[in-house]
């Protein structure tokens, strides 16, 4: 990933630096203890992204291996003219962004009701947690093959179960199938965030609004739900992350169909389907502008949160 | 029994309800995992079949076993090498006085917004030239890569609530850095470091993508070879399921075990 | 190779229980030798092949037979990456194209043997087969030969070929009172499709899978006998044509009313476990399916199908030709012991031993003359075995359609472009048989996809 942006302005002071040559000293140290991580970062992910950049401005097509050389912006033309850019863009906020809210929604209503106190909550926790432990890999095969699958999938032997026809979710619903199975792995983890935080409330408060006679729905939506904020925002950003990348169960499932390309799968498509490998660095270098703009304005919502060293204290 | 009684048996009945509905995927492929193979794809399904451990056998069969054993080194190499690096940048970061602290950090967490997809052609052909496609240990290496910034995150929230006293005293007392860190720092965070390690391997045990890429069979992992199970011969449900419950074990048990740590690692140390 | 191997898969346990970095590392760097062909191996020790292929039942055979290879030539080990196609593909060309050298035999179709043979991606195998009597390397079909050869040198030899047909389950035919012609049309065949569909079983299975080897080996052939084709001989994109068009209107329209449920689920397996389980009364797909059909121990259906030509409109002829050969990188280190595998598992024994281990229906088809002429398999494939031949021989590849063509090849336009075009226009398919695209505006952007590919070759 690419550096160059500012990061977001300070909200408070830093802890003042003792003083004196022990600064000097300290500062030495705090570099050598930084550094291997940081080279580390900058040459497994900086300098590949630089032979992108170089890529994208070469017109070669593996299975050609004769005819490869310099081409200028040729490749961002191809890119910017065709749609497949911008259609897996799309696809990308339309995945991300459904599966997203709908884990943080059910993940909600997974929290409260695993906050309560009743017979084998430690066990209902537990099952819960399991599907965000799965292998996507294997995620994806057992949804396809086993609860997908049009003609004996348990997907459909439901539906028959109450009278609804069968439906071929593959070829009519792709986009859903890909959600559900985001939704599934992604619920937990959502619910894992938000349970930590109900469960840092301020009891007395809640003890205090029961005294006053205020309902729990009330309680809920004026002390929790505010209380909950900044564990949405933990949950949203986080889950937004890794679902931004996702590509096995597109790989797995429907193999980019139904509206379901998003740009990691365009982008492995184009460099070893299509082996257009210009092409492919060119809608690599895309992809990184573009997140570049999502990051900066997800990075100064995960500094706010994260400035105050954690919540829930 | 009183209404509020009544009320609250069946909130937790529709909880139970809920929660099983969501496992239920996990214990339908465990379930079917131990069918036979003309039982696993039925219309009806199959709810009492002739228990068995066919489906097992023929995944050791396929020679599971060195794939398990790549994915375990990958993961635990990876897990090992981004928590020697993490620890001392994190602690640099939380602790010790270095500038630009917030540029260090957002650099880190930015690498891990990209689609890896973004740079894999150079990345490719970067080992190939050097004699690293289907190489574990390079597959490792790039784990290390992509997982030391989640790593570089949550250390440093866990080490800021070290207080700093403690560090201050060590120092007075003229200790030098390492006994600093491993005496009196580390113990304290222990539970942190546990949390990093955890959620990093739970990441390179389940990476799909680079493992796809780069290996072929020397060093493939569990996840791409998962897929080979769909067998162009007819059934491979029951087979496929067998395949796909030994893969998820390792990880489905530390979850389960070491679920304190699974919450606070996941939320990058955010939560306490 | 072996030892590297050895060492690893012992210490890399260790290196997880100890949890010390140190050992780890070591651990790990052992793993890295295991990646790299050793060189010196070839010499004494062990050497271990890596093939990759395709997951079809008669390569799952090949991997069950293999230690029989094994044991003759008990210093070479032989380990199978086995792969759906797509994903064979994808992996196989990335490899190649790129000197990757992860495979020491590739499993490789018609289509890419010729290209990948012109960019000096294969080695010339001619003169270790000629050179051994034994082989004999003029018993290898004709027509599927040809394929694969490239300036009088042959660059991959067939494992098994295979062109397409029309197979029909007697049975279900029988009872809607319904008769199939050993010639029929499209129109014959989709009327049929119709009048046996029902709620229990659907008319007929085509492809829709997205993939240019998926659904477009079919369509293609049913493109190209409805007067249509990809390019004109002067490498002109013609999938604007009405007769383009009107094809895959017939193929989505016809898959729409009789044919299988999900169908960019279906490609050649799942045909198969719906045929196979007497759920399609019909199915129009590889010849080397017969043999998978007839076999009663995976098939329901084993001596109910019968089989007739690939139908027709304006051809006289609609089958498709192709093979699934094995072939060896230039890259490779391992080229002595996979020439070795190579011609064990394309020669006459193998084919005995097919025979006799696991059933004679299970021979690889269309890869030999001699094939044809053993009693027993001609015995156990006589419901199919003759038929297929005829297809095979009577197809032609210099212009399978109405008008010339610029390539020779059948279900597929033998150049690079073309996979990257049959994938990204298949995908747009899928929106049709989904109905959620109309076919128009899919043909328009593939029109445009197929320019851009036949001008390259201009």
């Amino acid at each position: 990933m690419t550096v160059l942006m500012t990061a977001p302005t300070r909200r408070r002071p830093r802890r003042p630096p003792p003083a004196g040559s022990g600064r000097a000293r300290g500062l030495a140290v705090s570099r050598a203890l930084l550094w291997p991580a940081l080279a580390t970062s900058i040459v497994l992910t900086q300098i590949p992204f630089v032979l992108t950049i170089y890529y994208s401005l070469q017109r070669w097509n593996m299975l050609r291996p004769g005819d490869r050389g310099f081409t200028g912006l040729d490749n961002y033309v191809s890119v910017l003219s065709d749609g497949s850019f911008l259609s897996s863009l799309g696809a990308t906020v339309a995945v991300t962004g459904s599966s997203v809210v709908l884990s943080t929604l059910l993940g909600m209503l997974f929290a409260v009701l695993l906050d309560r106190s009743f017979l084998g909550r430690g066990v209902a926790r537990t099952l819960m947690i399991t599907p965000f432990l799965v292998m996507p890999a294997a995620a994806a095969l057992v949804w396809k093959w086993s609860i997908f699958d049009a003609a004996t999938g348990m997907a459909n032997w439901g539906l028959g179960l109450v009278g609804l026809p069968p439906v071929a979710w593959n070829t009519e619903l792709p986009m859903v199938t890909i959600i559900v199975v985001l939704t599934w792995q992604y619920t937990p983890f959502a619910m894992l965030i938000l349970l930590a935080g109900l469960q840092a409330q301020n009891k007395d408060v809640l003890e205090a609004a029961a005294v006053d006679g205020a309902g729990a729905l009330r309680t809920f939506g004026s002390i929790t739900l505010p209380h909950l904020r900044q564990y949405v925002e933990i949950a949203v950003l986080l889950a937004s992350i890794m679902l931004l990348q996702v590509f096995d169960p597109i790989a797995i499932m429907t193999r980019g169909t139904g509206g379901t390309k998003t740009l990691s799968y365009l982008l492995y498509e184009r460099a070893f389907i299509g082996l257009e490998v210009g092409e492919a660095a060119a809608y690599g270098v895309m992809t990184v502008l573009v997140t570049i703009v999502v990051a900066s304005v997800a990075l100064r919502t995960l500094f706010k949160v994260f400035s105050t060293e954690g919540v829930g204290r | 029994m009183t209404p509020s009684r009544l009320r609250g048996s069946l909130v937790t009945a529709v909880t139970w309800v809920l929660v099983l509905a969501f496992f239920f995927p996990v214990a339908w492929m465990v379930f079917t995992a131990f069918k036979p193979e003309h039982q696993a794809a039925t219309v009806p399904p199959t709810f009492a079949p002739d228990f068995t451990l066919d489906g097992f056998d023929a995944v050791f069969n396929r020679d599971m076993l060195p794939y398990l054993i790549n994915s375990l080194s990958a993961s635990v190499g990876s897990t090992l090498l981004v928590l020697v690096l993490a620890v001392p940048a994190a602690y640099a970061l939380s602790i010790r006085p270095v500038v630009n602290v917030r540029d260090a950090l957002f650099f880190f967490i930015s690498t891990r917004f990209m689609p890896v997809a973004a740079s894999i052609i150079p990345v490719y052909l970067l080992l190939q030239s050097v004699g690293g496609l289907d190489n574990i240990t390079w597959l490792t290496i790039l784990y290390v890569g992509v997982n030391l910034p989640i790593a570089v995150w949550m250390m440093r929230s866990f080490l800021a609530e070290v207080p700093r006293e403690l560090i201050e005293a060590a120092q007075l007392d003229g200790a030098r850095l390492g006994t600093e860190i491993f005496r009196v720092v580390l113990p304290i965070v222990m539970p942190g470091v546990a949390a990093a390690g955890l959620i990093c391997f739970i990441f390179a045990w389940n990476e799909f993508f680079l493992a796809n890429l780069l290996t072929a069979q020397v060093a493939r992992t569990t996840p791409p070879f998962l897929t080979s199970f769909v067998d162009g011969r007819g059934q491979f449900l029951a087979v496929l399921s067998a395949a796909a419950t030994v893969a998820i074990v390792p990880v489905v048990l530390a979850g389960w075990i070491a679920q304190k740590q699974l919450v606070r690692g996941l939320a990058m140390g955010a939560i306490k | 190779m072996m030892l590297t191997k050895t060492v690893r898969r012992k210490a890399a346990p260790a290196g997880a229980a100890a949890a010390a970095l140190a050992l780890a590392l070591t651990a790990c760097a052992g793993a890295g030798g295991g990646g790299d062909s050793d060189p010196a191996a070839e010499g004494g020790g062990t050497v271990e092949l890596t093939l990759a292929t395709v997951n079809n039942p008669q390569m799952k055979d090949m991997e069950e037979l293999k230690s029989a290879f094994e044991e003759e030539h008990p210093d070479i080990k032989v380990n199978f990456v086995q792969m759906e196609e797509n994903d064979l593909r994808d992996a196989v060309t990335k490899d190649v194209a790129t000197d990757g050298g992860q495979y020491d035999i590739v499993t490789v179709g018609s289509y890419e043997v010729p290209i990948w043979a012109g960019n000096g991606w294969l080695t010339d195998l001619t003169g270790d087969l000629e050179s051994d009597a034994d082989y004999d390397v003029d018993d290898l079909f004709e027509p599927v030969k040809d394929a694969l050869t490239v300036d009088d040198s042959l660059y991959a030899v067939p494992f098994y070929g295979e062109s397409s047909m029309l197979m029909y389950n007697k049975e279900l035919l029988d009872e809607a009172g319904v008769t199939m012609p050993e010639h029929p049309t499209w129109q014959e065949v989709a009327d049929i499709a119709r009048q046996v569909d029902s709620d229990d079983v659907d008319g007929i299975c085509l492809r829709g899978k997205p993939g240019w080897g998926e659904v477009f080996a079919p369509l293609t052939t049913v493109v190209q006998t409805f007067g249509g084709s990809w390019y004109d001989d002067q490498w002109n994109a013609q999938v604007d044509s009405p007769e383009f068009a009107e094809a895959v209107q017939f193929y989505v329209d016809l898959v729409e009313d009789a044919g299988e449920a999900d169908p960019v689920s279906t490609g050649f397996t799942e045909c198969l476990n719906n045929v196979s389980q007497g759920r399609s009364a019909m199915w129009v797909d590889a010849t080397v399916a017969a043999g998978l059909l007839e076999d009663p121990e995976s098939s329901q259906v084993a001596g109910k199908m019968g089989y007739a030509h690939a139908p027709v409109v304006e051809t006289e002829e609609s089958g498709w030709l192709w093979s699934w050969n094995l072939a060896i990188p230039e890259t490779t280190q391992n080229r002595d012991a996979a020439v070795e595998f190579v011609k064990w598992a394309t020669s006459k024994e193998y084919h005995q031993l097919v025979g006799t281990e696991l059933g004679w229906s299970r021979v690889p088809p269309g890869a030999r003359n001699s094939t044809y002429e053993i009693p027993e398999y001609e015995e156990a494939a006589a419901s199919f075995a003759p038929i297929t031949r005829d297809i095979m021989l009577a197809v032609n590849p210099e212009q399978p359609g109405v008008a010339p063509q610029a390539w020779t090849g059948i279900q597929y336009v033998t150049i690079p472009e073309f996979q990257d075009l049959g994938n990204q226009v298949s995908q747009d398919l899928a929106d049709v048989f989904a109905g959620r695209s109309e076919l128009a505006p899919v043909l328009e952007r593939a029109q445009e996809l197929a320019q851009e590919a036949g001008d390259a070759q201009k």
